[in-house]
């Protein structure tokens, strides 16, 4: 029943291996990008305030495969960005991860709008009674309380993510998805082996997550 | 507007904050100008690129339409069929016989970590090998089988957490008057966790939409964004131009579903008198779920 995977044709630790790196480095990237978008939309300057919160809505209602065919045919073949890589593959693995930290940094702006909604206002007022800068209350005062409260959303932000990495097929990365397809193609004597194996591995991948997440959640929580 | 997050600006602060807006529009207007300059080289913004979008009509009858028709017709039988199933799971869930409850679980957990795109291939390969739905409508069958199962348990732990969030006298009160289980979910419990799930419900739609894409991406559904193929092909190579029309048509109809979906919750919140919970509008993301809503 799992003889195809002796004959050495399929490299699926390989595949599973890319995936976790897209779902790493995109976990990486749309953090840091969420959190600027979120400093954005709550600045004091009315122009980055608009400029987040038209970004958020725009690309949180396009479809995760339109916004990664659009870098795939417009920065890549159109603009000719390559973000350094040569081969296809690897071009298809960077505009990937940029894609989708572009995606998944509105969702995570979104969870920590919400963890920065919970923030008792007192807290905010404090920080400014004691004169610290717009900057400063954010980065010392609110923003480590809306990360504490936003461990949840943002959990599900990650598991989600690990799942649209399998959207990149669009665009040639060679992950999970790209060979399931093969193997579906092939060996058509054993498809459920082949999706079991596959449904296997997704859920190793996202369920340690959100058990681990959900503990620190708990962990984290700030103590109201 | 003023914030609790910064004092309401002075003299020097509004010095800086325009500064700042300077500053930002000079890099967002220095990106843009690279952007548009590059495009302009390759010819993606001369006039007869965008002006079939415009002028020619064939262009919207013959892709664009019927490819945003297929994508409602997927999004539609896709609701159509998990909305009944979700509910049942979600009840299956509550249910107070374990071996419905544990099994029930077991499946909505399972379905909810697998991501919908393999859902969608194991579905087209199933069709493909035991069953004789003809190659026209396989992506269909496929997309749809795959939107189905996910959303299912999607809509299943939304229901769950819906019935959940009721007071519990309401059940105890329709066990009082002698109502049986089946009658105490059907016309104590659901109605009223209907309301409150109604603006998750259509924010879930807002993710259908989305994730049809894929089917035309990978599957070969013939829905909104594959016709961009076609059309670069028949109006000599307006990738920039057919991306930007596909991607606002996408935007427009799900700014319509967010908004909705907002709306209710505005209105169901405001609508009841004591202060209870209604289920948030979920962000949209393939599947971000709220806390309230992820439950367990």
């Amino acid at each position: 029943m799992f003889d195809f995977l002796d004959s050495g044709q399929y490299d699926l630790l390989g595949a599973f291996w890319v995936t976790a790196q897209l779902a790493l480095y995109s976990a990486i990237g749309s953090l840091v990008w969420g959190t600027a978008l979120v400093a954005m939309r709550v600045s004091p300057v009315p122009l980055m305030r608009g400029f987040a919160t038209a970004y958020v809505n725009i690309v949180r209602n396009t479809p995760l495969t339109v916004v990664l065919v659009a870098c795939l045919l417009g920065l890549n073949q159109t603009l000719g960005v390559t973000l350094g890589a040569e081969t296809f593959e690897n071009i298809g693995f960077r505009l990937a991860v940029l894609g989708l930290v572009a995606y998944t940094g509105t969702f995570v702006c979104e969870a920590l709008r919400s963890g920065i909604n919970t923030v008792p206002p007192g807290q905010a007022e404090a920080a400014r009674a004691l004169g610290l800068s717009f900057t400063q209350v954010l980065r010392l005062v609110i923003l480590p309380q809306a990360f504490r409260a936003s461990v949840t959303p943002l959990a599900n932000v990650l598991i989600a993510l690990t799942k649209n990495t399998t959207v990149a097929a669009a665009i040639g990365a060679a992950e999970t998805s790209l060979l399931m397809k093969t193997m579906l193609e092939n060996e058509t004597d054993a498809l459920f082996t082949v999706f079991a194996i596959f449904a296997f591995g997704f859920i190793v991948l996202t369920l340690p997550t959100g058990l681990v997440l959900g503990w620190a959640a708990k962990r984290l929580a700030v103590k109201r | 507007m003023s914030s609790v997050l910064y004092d309401t600006p002075g003299p020097r602060a509004k010095r800086r904050n325009v500064v700042y807006t300077i500053v930002f529009l000079a890099v967002l207007a220095l990106v843009g100008w690279w952007v548009l300059d590059a495009l302009n080289a390759k010819h993606q913004l001369d006039a007869d690129k965008w002006s079939p979008f415009v002028t020619d009509s064939q262009v919207w009858t013959t892709y664009l339409l019927p490819g945003l028709t297929e994508t409602l017709k997927a999004a539609a039988l896709s609701i159509v069929i998990a909305l009944p199933l979700g509910a049942a799971l979600g009840i299956g869930r509550l249910s107070d016989h374990r071996w419905v409850r544990v099994p029930v679980g077991a499946l909505v957990e399972f379905f909810r970590a697998i991501p919908v795109l393999l859902l969608m291939m194991f579905a087209s390969a199933l069709y493909r090998e035991f069953t004789t739905v003809s190659s026209d409508f396989r992506p269909l069958y496929a997309v749809v089988t795959g939107l189905v199962l996910y959303n299912a348990s999607v809509i299943a732990e939304v229901v769950r957490a819906g019935v959940l969030t009721l007071p519990r006298g309401q059940g105890d009160a329709a066990v009082a008057l002698g109502m049986r289980k089946g009658q105490t979910m059907l016309y104590v419990l659901l109605p009223q966790a209907v309301t409150v799930m109604l603006p998750a419900l259509v924010s879930q739609l807002v993710v259908i939409v989305k994730d049809t894409a894929l089917g035309g991406a990978l599957l070969g559904f013939g829905e909104l964004l594959s016709q961009n193929r076609q059309i670069t092909a028949n109006y000599g190579a307006n990738t920039i131009a057919t991306l930007v029309v596909i991607a606002l048509l996408y935007i427009v109809l799900n700014f319509l579903l967010t908004t909705l979906a907002s709306r209710l919750e505005k209105r169901l919140r405001r609508g009841r008198k004591s202060p209870s919970v209604t289920l948030p509008a979920q962000a949209g993301a393939t599947d971000v779920k709220s806390e309230a809503v992820s439950g367990a």
